[in-house]
């Protein structure tokens, strides 16, 4: 059963080193990622980001721009999503009452 | 753990040293316009200041600085922040989060810098306070030290 | 060829530190050490995230006055920075809920290995019937 999981470790690697492949480079600027327009013809994000931080919020910090503003939704679920979580660690972990304890 | 005494050097030292880390992530919170750094790592340091007195001085003494029922409506008031930026300008004719129509009289991108600000603000105060909550959570039940 | 191994090893190291957090999770038995490698897992996937957005010759996403908007090959990207930086809060959260399951999961069964565990559970079922 162990030699299974190692198995099953090695081709996972290699699955990934495998798909690797296909990224480009690390450091290239040409990268699709960072063009002006992405290779299936719609404007590309990050280029937008950089050029019109300045003109739309007035802030220098790009990713202040990014995080607050134009993904304003994705930053919402997360901070919910930790509310959520202390909230859960609250209901696990607080001292049950004795009137509690009849049936659990 | 089983440390009975009261190490008079550690105390002292971070009674010193936590009231600067809050200042500094005070600093990181309202300067992350500017240079890197935001609500995020502002509230992670803010936490990590409230937590370094908790660690040296024991959670009794520590009440003092910070109480243990705090630490989740402090968290739910920064998420309330949070929301409340986004519904103000839905009530002034925006969309959601769309903070160029916030009420405060100045040109659109001066405006949505200002509400960058309050949001950044939100987020700092939700995570220290879910970080002191989870830590304080998960030292319920266990003797002082 | 160098070409090549030169822009692709970074991606391959995460990797391999992505497979020592999966060996965590999947091979050890006590679930304290499950959870650190669930960590690693999670910091690897941030340092490959990060390391696609590095562009040779940039500086930090932060505007100087110095360098111009115009040529954005001047600034590495920023979107991979702000998606890591919710990924980290977010992973601290879901931390700090496992550890308040496995402490609560002590807190009953007085163990945290795994095989030891599910015994203890199946004789608690046999024992409620």
């Amino acid at each position: 059963m162990k030699y299974v999981n190692y198995l099953i470790l090695v081709v996972f690697a290699g699955l990934m080193i495998a798909a690797s492949d296909n990224l480009p480079n690390r450091g290239d600027a040409n990268a699709p990622a960072n063009r002006e327009i992405s290779p299936a013809g719609s404007k590309g994000a990050a280029y937008y980001y950089i050029q019109n931080s300045k003109t739309d919020s007035n802030t220098d910090n790009m990713v202040t721009v990014i995080l607050a503003d134009w993904r304003g939704y994705d930053t919402l679920g997360e901070e919910t999503v930790i509310l959520t979580a202390g909230l859960i660690c609250y209901l696990l972990l607080r001292k049950r009452r004795k009137t509690d304890d009849t049936k659990r | 753990m089983t440390r009975k005494d009261n190490n008079p050097i550690v105390s002292l030292l971070s009674r010193i040293v936590s009231p600067f880390i809050m200042l500094f992530a005070l600093y990181v919170i309202f300067h992350g316009h500017y240079s890197p750094g935001g609500g995020f790592q502002g509230g992670t340091m803010l936490a990590a200041a409230v937590l370094l007195i908790r660690l040296a001085a024991g959670r009794e003494i520590s009440q003092l600085q910070f109480k243990k029922s705090w630490g989740t409506p402090v968290g739910s008031v920064g998420v309330f922040i949070y929301f409340f930026t986004g519904f103000l300008a839905l009530l002034m004719g925006g969309n959601y989060l769309d903070y160029s129509f916030l009420p405060l009289g100045l040109e659109a991108p001066v405006t949505r810098g200002w509400g960058i600000l309050s949001i950044e603000i939100g987020v700092g105060l939700a995570v220290m306070g879910i970080l002191v909550a989870i830590y304080d959570d998960l030292l319920e039940g266990e003797p002082n030290d | 060829m160098t070409d090549y191994i030169i822009g692709h090893y970074a991606y391959w190291f995460t990797f391999i530190l992505m497979m020592i957090g999966f060996y965590g999770m999947t091979m050890k038995k006590n679930l304290v050490k499950k959870l650190i490698g669930m960590n690693i897992f999670q910091v690897s996937i941030i340092i490959f995230y990060v390391s696609t957005a590095v562009k040779w010759g940039g500086t930090v996403p932060v505007l100087d006055l110095n360098i111009s908007i115009a040529d954005t090959s001047k600034y590495i990207n920023p979107l991979q920075h702000c998606l890591m930086l919710t990924a980290i809060v977010v992973g601290v959260a879901t931390t700090g809920v496992a550890f308040a399951l496995s402490i609560s999961i002590f807190k009953r069964y007085k163990t945290l290995d795994e095989a030891v565990l599910i015994e203890r559970m199946i004789k608690d079922n046999e024992s409620d019937k």
